[in-house]
C-alpha cells in the first residue's frame, strides 16, 4: 500500500478487502470502507477540484459532509451526477469519478488566469461587469459565465435509476447518530415509544475516537454494542445514510436515504434514493457541529485542512494526510488531533496557537516533545499545487518564522449544527464562550443535544443525549425509565480564542466552495452591503452547494469586525431547507414520465382507437382530437370532419364534460343563486344554457344543465373546471347557504357521453335505439331531455347542439359507454357517420360564435361574451352586483368578435393582437386580441373569435391587422358579427 | 405539512386538504352595497400570528373546515365545521 497509508488504525476500513477505482481515468486502490477521499489521500492524491471562480487547485477541506471544496463528478453516462462530495462518497469495486470545473486537465487548467485576473474578479464583479449593454447579455454575458462557473454536468440522458417517496411515523426522532444521538435513542426505546435513529455516513459513531471510553469499554466498542441493542428492539428503525434535510411545519422531516449511493448500480428492483416524510411527535437533534477554517493567505493549498479531518482520516481511515503536519489552533481540539498523530508516529513540525497562555492539553502535547508556539497564527500557507510550508506571524501581524510541512491542521473553533433547529424560524443564538452560534429555545416539540447544543465534552454528550431522550419520550407520552447515562471521563477544556481574519495581504478563503475571500466581505461592507442577508447575497457567501456550513460563522465574525460591532447585532442569515444539496430526482420520485400523473381515459377510449384518433391532453384526460385518414394531415382531417358533420353526421365522445346531480327541494332556488340566469320555472323535461359568475362579478363557468324532476337536476360544466365548479357549490352550500335543501356530488365518471350531431342525427338515433324512445319533435324537442331504458339500463337523451346542427347528447353509465358507441357506430353506417375529434368540434363551434375554454379567461364579463342579457334582474346571485361595476360595464370593453382573414398571411393564429395601424402597434393602440382560430369551411377562410374593445359595433366591416410579431404576420381582418354560420339558428331543427 | 383534524375525518396530512383563504369574511345579503361585496371579494387582513380559515377536505369528505391556525408557527388552535363558532386563543388578538 501506499506510504500515506497508516500500518496501523482506521476502524471504518477493512483491509482485507482492497477495492479498485478510478479518479480522472487513472486506477488506484483503496479499502472497504474508505470514501473516495480517504482512498485518495491514501495514494497521495491531495488536488482533488479546481475552484469555482479562480480555479484555484484545491484538496479536500473536511472529512464530512460538509466538504466545499473535493466535489468530484461520480459515474459515467446516463448515470453521471455531478458534485458529489468525494468525503462521504463510499468506495465500491469500480467507482469512477471525475474532478469538475477544469480544462483541459485537473493539474494543468487554463481558467487559473482568472488568478492574475483576479483584483477584478472581487465581490459584486458580475452585477459590476456585466451591465451594459443589455442586449449582450443572453447571447454573450450568460455564456461566458455559465461556462467559466460550471459545477459539473449533469447527465444528458435520462436517469436510469429509480427513487421512492416514502412515509414513517414515529414518537421520537433521533437526528444523528454520534454519542448524544446513540444515548438519545436508547434512553427514548427503552421508554416504550417508536423511535427513528437517522444518521448521514454509513457509520454511527460521530466523531468518538477508539481512544476514548464509555462505560468503561473503547467507545467505538460501545457504539457497535449500542447499535446492536438497539437493532434487538421492536420499536426501534434504525437509517443509516439518511439525511435529515428539512424541518417542516408540524414536526414533520424530510430526509434523504442513499440507498445505492454506495454501490455501482442499484441492486434488482432497489431506488438510487429514498425520499422520505417523517412525522414524528417529538425530536432530538443531536446533529453535531462543523469545524471552522482559520482564514489565511493561501489557506485553500491543497494540503491545508480542517484539524478533525485530519484526525478522522488517521483514525477511521488509517490514513496520514500528511507526513509531516503544522497544525494552527484557537482551542484545545488540536491536542486530541496531535495526541492521536503523534500515537501513530506522524510527525508534527509544529503547533500554533493563537492563545496566550499554555492549556493543560497542550502541557501533556508539549511534554511529549511537540513544539508549541503561544500567541501565534498563521500567516500564508506556499506552495504550488500542494501546500509545502507554513509562515507564522504574531496576533498584532509581526511574521516569525517558516515551517515546512505537507499538511496544514486548521482548528479554528467549532460551530454547533444548528440547521436543522433554525428551519423551525427561529435563529441561533450568540455563545461568546464557544465562539458559535446555539440553538434557541425551541418553538416546537424538539430540543437539541450534545455537540449541536454546543456541548463538545463526550460525557456532557452521553449524558445530554440521554435526558434529551428521555424528555422526548415523556412528551410523547411514554413514562420514562430514568436509568444512568453511558459515562465517560468528562474532560476540562480550555478557553476558545476568536481570530476571524489572520493578518494579511493576499487571499484568504472564507467560504472554499464559492470562492469567497475575507476582503470581499470587507468590500462588501465598505460598499454598503452591511446586512448580513444583504452581504450574503453580494458576496455569495455561503450560497453555495455546502451552505456555508464551514464558513457561515467566520464570514459573520469578519463582517462583525468591519462593522465595528460585536457579532449578536449582526446574526445570521436565515436557514432553510435542504441542509445539503437533493437530487431534483428523488423529489420528483416516481412522478416522471408516464407516473408523472394519473390519465384519465373514457368509457369510449378504445373506440377512438380503434378508429385511428389522435388523442390530445385535456387537463389529466386523453380525448380524441381528430381522426386523420391514410395519408391525410392534421389541418385536411380537421377540414373534412367539420365539412362532414354538418352534411351528414358526426359522433364524438364528450364524457370528459363535468357533471353534477344535484336533488332537494331547493335545488331550482340553489341554481338560481349560482346561475346568472333563471331556473325556477324551468319544467321538468328541458334543458337549459346556463352561466354562472365568480363572486367578483367575472363569468367563471358555463354549461347546459336539466330539469329531470322537479328536485332533480343535472348539471354540466366545461372539462377544465369541473373540479372548481364543485368545490364553488360546496362553499354555497355548505357555508353561505346551509338552510337550503340541496344535494349534489359529482357524477363525471359515472355517465359518459356522445354528440351525435348532423342532419342526420336524429335517423341514426331512431335506428340505433329503435322503440326504446321517441323521437318526434313533439316528444324530444329543441333542449328537451328524456330518460329512457336501453339494452337493459338507464339512458339520458339531451336535444342540445354546440356545433348548431341537428343535435343529441346521449347518456349511459359509464360500464356501458362502448356498447353504446358501437351501436350508433352501426346504426350511422348508412347514414354518413363519421367520427370527429375535439379540432372538429371547436371548428363547429367557432362558426357558431359559440364561447369555450380560450374564451373564458377570467377576465370576461357575461357582457362581454354577448351575453349580458342574460343577467337575470329578478333574483339575486353570485356575482351579481360586482357585475354592475364601473370598469364591468364600460363601452369600451374588449367584448367578443367574429374575424376573418382577408390578405397578408396564410392563416390566422390565436394570441395575435388587434390593430388599426399595423406598423404602429404598441400597448397604447392594441384594441384586442384573437382567442380561437379555424379554417372555416362553410365561410371558405380562415376565420376566428377575438375581443375587441368596443366591440362589433365600433368596428364593424372595418378591416384591422392581427399582429403576430412571434411570426413577424400582420394580416388584414374584417371584423364581423361572431356568429358566423347560420345566425338564426335554422339547422338545429336539422 | 400541517396535519389538520378534519371533524369528520380525523388527523389527515394537509396534502387532502385545499386551501380555501379567509374564514372570517361574511358574504353580505343580496341588498347590500357594491361597497359591501367589494370588500367580501377583494379585502383580505394579513395577520401575524392566529387567523380562521378555510381548508377544504377536497381529498376527503369534501366538507368545507374551519381551521383556526397560527400563521407564524402554524400551530392549529382549533378545527370545526363551517357554523362552528371557534374562538381564538385566548391572550392573542
Amino acid at each position: 500500500m501506499s506510504a500515506h497509508r497508516l500500518k496501523n488504525g482506521g476502524i471504518l476500513i477493512n483491509r482485507s478487502k482492497p477495492v479498485n477505482f478510478t479518479f480522472d481515468g487513472k486506477s488506484y486502490q483503496g479499502f472497504e470502507g474508505d470514501t473516495l477521499a480517504s482512498a485518495l489521500l491514501a495514494n497521495g492524491v491531495t488536488l482533488m477540484g479546481r475552484s469555482f471562480k479562480y480555479h484555484r487547485p484545491r484538496g479536500c477541506l473536511s472529512a464530512g459532509s460538509e466538504e466545499p471544496n473535493a466535489i468530484v463528478e461520480m459515474r459515467s453516462g446516463a448515470r453521471r451526477e455531478p458534485n458529489t462530495r468525494a468525503t462521504i462518497a463510499e468506495l465500491y469495486e469500480g467507482l469512477e469519478a471525475k474532478s469538475q470545473n477544469r480544462f483541459p486537465s485537473l493539474a494543468f487548467d487554463v481558467q487559473s488566469v482568472n488568478q492574475l485576473l483576479s483584483p477584478f474578479l472581487t465581490a459584486g464583479f458580475y452585477y459590476k461587469t456585466f451591465m451594459w449593454p443589455a442586449s449582450f447579455w443572453e447571447p454573450i454575458y450568460e455564456k461566458i459565465i455559465r461556462r467559466s462557473a460550471g459545477l459539473g454536468r449533469a447527465a444528458v440522458e435520462p436517469d436510469p435509476d429509480t427513487y421512492e417517496h416514502s412515509h414513517d411515523h414515529c414518537d421520537v426522532l433521533v437526528v444523528g447518530g454520534g454519542p448524544a444521538g446513540l444515548a438519545a435513542a436508547l434512553s427514548a426505546a427503552k421508554s416504550g415509544g417508536r423511535v427513528i435513529l437517522a444518521e448521514e455516513q454509513m457509520a454511527f459513531g460521530g466523531m468518538v475516537s477508539p481512544t476514548d471510553m464509555i462505560d468503561g469499554k473503547p467507545a467505538d466498542a460501545w457504539v457497535v454494542e449500542t447499535l446492536t441493542k438497539l437493532e434487538g428492539m421492536k420499536n426501534v428503525t434504525i437509517m443509516p445514510r439518511t439525511t435529515v434535510f428539512g424541518y417542516y411545519d408540524h414536526n414533520v422531516m424530510a430526509a434523504l436515504e442513499r440507498v445505492s449511493d454506495h454501490v455501482k448500480e442499484p441492486e434488482d428492483g432497489m431506488p438510487r434514493q429514498r425520499l422520505w416524510t417523517l412525522r414524528a411527535k417529538e425530536v432530538v437533534l443531536a446533529c453535531g457541529s462543523h469545524e471552522r477554517a482559520m482564514t489565511f493567505d493561501n489557506n485553500d493549498k491543497p494540503g491545508v485542512m480542517l484539524n478533525n479531518a485530519v484526525r478522522t482520516f488517521v483514525e477511521k481511515f488509517g490514513v496520514s494526510p500528511g507526513k509531516k503536519i503544522v497544525i494552527v489552533t484557537t482551542n484545545d481540539d488540536a491536542y486530541r488531533t496531535a495526541e492521536i498523530l503523534l500515537d501513530a508516529g506522524v510527525k508534527i513540525a509544529v503547533i500554533a496557537d493563537a492563545r496566550a497562555e499554555l492549556s493543560d492539553a497542550a502541557s501533556r502535547i508539549k511534554a511529549r516533545g511537540v513544539e508549541i508556539d503561544l500567541g501565534t497564527i498563521p500567516r500564508q500557507a506556499n506552495g504550488g499545487k500542494r501546500v509545502k510550508s507554513l509562515t507564522l506571524q504574531t496576533l498584532d501581524g509581526n511574521v516569525t518564522r517558516t515551517f515546512g510541512c505537507d499538511c496544514v491542521a486548521m482548528a479554528g473553533g467549532y460551530s454547533p449544527d444548528v440547521h436543522l433547529a433554525s428551519q423551525t424560524g427561529v435563529a441561533p443564538v450568540w455563545d461568546d464562550a464557544l465562539k458559535g452560534f446555539v440553538p434557541p429555545a425551541p418553538i416546537r416539540a424538539e430540543r437539541s443535544a450534545g455537540a449541536s447544543k454546543g456541548s463538545f465534552d463526550l460525557a456532557a454528550c452521553l449524558e445530554e443525549g440521554h435526558a434529551a431522550g428521555l424528555e422526548a419520550a415523556g412528551a410523547a407520552g411514554f413514562e420514562a425509565k430514568a436509568g444512568t447515562a453511558p459515562s465517560a471521563e468528562a474532560i476540562a477544556n480550555g478557553p476558545i480564542a476568536a481570530i476571524w481574519r489572520c493578518a494579511g495581504n493576499g487571499k484568504a478563503f472564507v467560504d472554499f466552495q464559492n470562492d469567497v475571500t475575507a476582503k470581499d466581505i470587507t468590500l462588501a461592507e465598505q460598499e454598503g452591503f452591511v446586512s448580513v442577508e444583504h452581504a450574503k447575497r453580494y458576496t455569495t457567501l455561503g450560497m453555495a452547494t455546502d451552505q456555508g456550513k464551514t464558513s457561515n460563522v467566520t464570514g459573520i465574525g469578519i463582517l462583525a469586525e468591519a462593522r465595528g460591532e460585536p457579532i449578536p447585532d449582526v446574526g445570521t442569515t436565515r436557514f432553510r431547507p435542504p441542509y445539503s444539496p437533493v437530487a431534483i430526482g428523488a423529489f420528483a420520485g416516481h412522478e416522471r414520465g408516464y407516473e408523472f400523473q394519473p390519465v384519465r381515459r373514457t368509457a369510449m377510449h378504445a373506440c377512438g382507437e380503434k378508429l385511428g384518433a389522435v388523442f390530445v391532453e385535456a387537463g389529466q384526460w386523453l380525448r380524441p382530437q381528430y381522426y386523420p385518414k391514410p395519408n391525410e394531415g392534421v389541418m385536411e382531417a380537421i377540414y373534412r370532419e367539420s365539412k362532414q358533420v354538418r352534411e351528414t353526421a358526426g359522433i364524438c365522445d364528450v364524457s370528459s364534460l363535468g357533471k353534477i346531480e344535484i336533488f332537494g327541494d331547493d335545488a331550482g332556488e340553489f341554481l338560481n343563486r349560482l346561475y346568472i340566469n333563471g331556473w325556477k320555472l324551468l319544467k321538468p323535461g328541458k334543458a337549459r344554457y346556463g352561466l354562472m359568475l365568480r363572486e367578483d362579478g367575472f363569468v367563471f363557468d358555463d354549461g347546459t344543465t336539466s330539469r329531470l324532476a322537479d328536485d332533480h337536476f343535472f348539471m354540466t360544466t366545461t372539462t377544465a373546471n369541473a373540479a372548481r365548479v364543485l368545490s364553488h357549490m360546496e362553499h354555497a352550500s355548505q357555508v353561505l347557504w346551509p338552510d337550503l335543501d340541496v344535494q349534489f356530488c359529482s357524477a363525471t365518471e359515472q355517465w359518459c357521453g356522445v354528440a351525435v350531431a348532423g342532419p342526420n342525427a336524429r335517423k341514426i338515433l331512431e335506428k340505433a335505439f329503435g322503440k326504446a324512445l321517441d323521437m318526434s319533435e313533439e316528444a324530444l324537442p329543441f333542449m328537451g331531455v328524456q330518460t329512457f331504458e336501453w339494452n337493459g339500463t338507464t339512458a339520458r337523451i339531451f336535444r342540445i347542439s354546440f356545433s348548431g346542427e341537428l343535435a343529441y347528447e346521449v347518456n349511459v353509465p359509464w360500464t356501458y359507454g362502448e356498447e353504446m358507441w358501437n351501436a350508433l357506430w352501426d346504426a350511422g353506417q348508412d347514414h354518413g357517420l363519421i367520427p370527429y375529434g375535439t379540432e372538429a368540434l371547436s371548428v363547429l363551434r367557432i362558426e357558431k360564435g359559440h364561447v369555450a375554454g380560450n374564451e373564458l379567461d377570467g377576465r370576461t364579463t357575461a357582457a362581454d361574451m354577448g351575453l349580458g342579457r342574460m343577467m337575470s334582474s329578478k333574483k339575486p346571485f353570485i356575482g351579481q352586483k360586482l357585475a354592475g361595476r364601473e370598469g364591468m360595464i364600460a363601452d369600451d370593453r374588449e367584448q367578443l368578435v367574429g374575424l376573418k382573414l382577408i390578405e397578408g398571411a396564410e392563416r390566422l393564429r390565436g394570441g395575435a393582437h388587434l390593430f388599426e395601424d399595423a406598423d404602429d402597434a404598441n400597448r397604447e393602440n392594441d384594441l384586442g386580441w384573437i382567442t380561437s382560430v379555424c379554417d372555416s369551411p362553410q365561410l371558405g377562410c380562415w376565420i376566428g373569435l377575438g375581443y375587441l374593445k368596443g366591440g362589433v359595433e365600433a368596428y364593424a366591416g372595418k378591416t384591422l391587422y392581427a399582429v403576430n410579431p412571434l411570426f413577424g404576420e400582420a394580416p388584414a381582418v374584417e371584423v364581423v358579427s361572431p356568429h358566423f354560420f347560420d345566425p338564426k339558428g335554422e339547422r338545429l331543427n336539422g | 405539512m400541517h396535519r389538520i383534524n378534519c371533524p369528520w375525518c380525523g388527523l389527515r396530512d394537509e396534502a387532502e386538504f385545499q386551501y380555501q383563504g379567509d374564514a372570517t369574511v361574511v358574504r353580505p345579503e343580496p341588498d347590500a352595497s357594491e361597497e359591501e361585496f367589494f370588500r367580501y371579494a377583494y379585502i383580505r387582513d394579513n395577520p401575524k400570528g392566529w387567523h380562521t380559515e378555510w381548508w377544504h377536505h377536497t381529498g376527503g369528505c369534501r366538507q368545507w373546515v374551519k381551521v383556526v391556525r397560527n400563521t407564524l408557527t402554524h400551530e392549529i388552535h382549533a378545527t370545526g365545521g363551517p357554523h362552528d363558532d371557534l374562538p381564538l386563543p385566548e391572550g392573542d388578538k
